[in-house]
């Protein structure tokens, strides 16, 4: 892509992928539809840094001694709490947008190394259930395979309000992955666009979401935790009121997270970044004295066991991740560059997850392409990713000389930006300025 | 738990009850002094026969299978919800989103049911034998509404396959739903969910039908107007 006659200038305004994106509206009329989560550069962990241990701070030994990664959730109110042994959880993706394989292949990878997995829109499949230890159900607006009967094999249920790639928005699985498995699954004919609806049918508010909670308590005997995720919003008031209206759990799902299939428009321009999320849902849960109490899980663009660390030290309980956990099992392999400049993208830049031909097997239906990603490899590959970040977030926490990695805490960090600074409310790196709270 | 099981929830919590309505498996079962509780009756699993004497409130016999369930009396949002089969019967109104994402099993509403009626409904068969609200079988995907009143703005807004038959008014179709045909099998349809809901005097050829006009199944920019 690059040209070598330095004497032309790319336009910052108009650069080639804008210019590209205006050529393909023009040729078509239809707005582009993608998946991934946001691409365009936004403040990120990276802005934050750990001031590890000094003459005032003591550290731990990084080989020796032990440092807690488990975590409970659900401890407020269900009967039969989910217990991780890491605090990193794979986030909600259906099958359908998703291969069976794939499903298969996260949860064998969540489940060898003791955390859980999420369904997605369209129901629960029998190789995801099989698979997972611990299966998170979650409840959405579409109830696309929605049954009671899988909701009490579920491990715990996730009520979904927003994604962080769409805050406010529907989802959207195109025809050509529509095939008569996903389409039973779904009570739809074959081959349509099925649009997710983006409100729930019958309930409207966080007065009508208390009772709903209270009603998929009733029908699974008060045992399961309940999760309401949101997309990054309003982080405040969101997590007030589904604490208000009785939850377990609260996940937050920040602007980078992905998405199966969203209009490009949507992913780019709604929804604030996660590091600036964390900070405005923890200080909702300590307003109500419910910090701890109600557990928060982070997610949206989590990829590295810092990622992890910086999430849990600003006073989340646990994180999820999506995309990258799709990448850890395959996705943009470059095993398949030559696959993926066939369909005109390539090895690391690949998005098209609404295509439905996905060179790596993952986010298809087409049973030839499905088989190039074999579930017990995947799975492996992806148990060993978590136990990177897993070992990454220990390595930082003992570091700070803390023996739990959620006694990490905002005051072993510093911020590398003044937005940084303000987002995540830790001071400026070689000041004790917090914007907007100090001054 | 036998036969004729009476709870009075001045007496045992709407826990109580649904706990032993949850784990019984057959049986009547009667309901006193519902006073409006929220998910009552939610979560049966058992062919049990139920009823409710006095008005409900939100999600009554939610999830349902198989049991038979009756309210004297009104029911609030989301009665019915996702029910999964098996029948239930309302003598009163129903609020919003009765049998929301229903799969299957019959719902018979005596009176009216407000707005969005059958929203994203998955195969179940309503009748309601007063009027529905706005947005009634929004994005409704299978199965059938049967409205003896009149219905309010938007029917079938977005709708998939579910079969809708309206004997009064429509206020105005939603977007992609269509007038269409009365063929001998809709006739034949439309008589047995009548029957099954105990509509007598009522002749299928006093009703319209309406469904998908099925030209926003796949995205086209021509009909970007509709969008």
């Amino acid at each position: 892509m690059s040209n070598d006659n330095w004497g032309l200038r790319e336009s910052y305004t108009f650069d080639r992928n804008t210019i590209h994106e205006i050529q393909r509206a023009a040729n078509t009329g239809i707005y582009r539809i993608r998946g991934w989560g946001a691409k365009r550069p936004l403040p990120t962990f990276d802005d934050l840094v750990f001031l590890g241990a000094s003459a005032s701070r003591y550290p731990l030994e990084g080989y020796r001694e032990s440092c807690n990664t488990a975590v409970t959730l659900g401890t407020r109110y269900a009967k039969k709490p989910i217990e991780l042994k890491i605090p990193i959880t794979i986030a909600g993706m259906s099958f359908g947008s998703l291969s069976a394989n794939a499903k298969e292949a996260l949860g064998r990878g969540a489940s060898e190394v003791g955390t859980s997995t999420t369904t997605g829109d369209g129901g629960m499949t029998p190789e995801e259930r099989g698979h997972s230890t611990q299966l998170v159900y979650q409840y959405l607006p579409s109830r696309y395979g929605m049954n009671p009967d899988d909701l009490r094999k579920a491990d715990a249920i996730e009520v979904v309000v927003g994604q962080g790639a769409k805050p406010g928005g529907g989802g959207m699985l195109l025809g050509q992955k529509i095939t008569e498995r996903v389409a039973e699954m779904r009570n739809l004919p074959e081959g349509i666009d099925q649009r997710s609806a983006c409100r729930h049918p019958d309930w409207t508010g966080p007065d009508d979401l208390e009772i709903k909670i209270q009603e998929l308590r009733e029908i699974t005997a008060w045992e399961k935790p309940i999760y309401v995720k949101v997309g990054a919003a309003r982080p405040f008031y969101d997590t007030t009121l589904a604490v208000k209206a009785g939850a377990d759990v609260v996940v937050v799902d920040g602007m980078q997270g992905g998405t199966a299939a969203t209009q490009d428009v949507f992913i780019e321009h709604v929804g604030i970044p996660t590091l600036a999320a964390v900070r405005e849902a923890v200080r909702a849960l300590q307003e109500l004295d419910m910090h701890r109490k109600v557990q928060l899980v982070i997610a949206g663009g989590i990829r590295s066991g810092a990622d992890v660390a910086k999430a849990l030290a600003m006073g989340a309980d646990a994180v999820s991740i999506g995309t990258a956990a799709l990448i850890a099992i395959g996705d943009n392999d470059p095993e398949y560059e030559e696959d993926y400049r066939k369909i005109g993208s390539a090895a690391g830049y690949y998005e098209d997850f609404q295509a439905g031909n996905d060179p790596a097997g993952i986010t298809t239906q087409d049973p030839e392409l499905a088989k190039r990603l074999d579930p017990v490899k995947g799975g492996q590959r992806l148990a060993n990713y978590l136990r990177v970040l897993t070992l990454e977030a220990q390595t930082l926490a003992r570091a700070n000389g803390k023996s739990d990695v959620r006694n990490l805490e905002p005051e072993d960090m510093a911020a590398l930006t003044v937005e940084a600074a303000a987002m995540a409310g830790v001071p400026l790196a070689g000041t004790g300025w917090i914007p907007g709270q100090n001054g | 738990m036998g036969a004729n099981t009476h709870f009075d929830l001045e007496e045992v919590t709407v826990r109580q009850a649904n706990q032993a309505l949850q784990e019984a498996e057959a049986g009547s079962f009667s309901i006193a002094n519902p006073k409006g509780a929220h998910a009552l009756a939610c979560g049966l699993d058992a062919p049990l026969e139920v009823t409710i004497d006095g008005h409900v409130g939100y999600y009554c016999a939610g999830m349902n299978k198989e049991a038979d369930v009756r309210v004297d009396g009104n029911a609030g949002t989301g009665l019915a919800e996702n029910m999964m089969s098996g029948r239930v019967h309302v003598t009163g109104n129903a609020s919003q989103s009765a049998a929301a994402t229903a799969h299957g099993g019959l719902l018979v509403i005596d009176g009216d049911a407000s707005a969005r009626c059958g929203i994203s409904l998955k195969g179940a068969d309503i009748v309601v034998k007063g009027n529905v609200g706005h947005m009634s079988a929004f994005m409704a995907q299978t199965g059938t509404l049967v409205v003896l009143g009149n219905a309010g703005d938007a029917l079938g807004d977005s709708i998939y396959e579910a079969r809708l038959y309206v004997r009064g008014e429509v206020a105005s179709l939603g977007a992609d739903c269509i007038e269409k045909d009365m063929g001998p099998e809709h006739h034949e349809q439309l008589r047995k969910l009548l029957d099954a809901a105990g509509c007598e005097g009522v002749e299928t050829s006093e009703f319209r039908r309406y469904g998908s006009a099925r030209k926003l199944y796949n995205f086209n920019v021509d009909n970007v107007d509709a969008y």
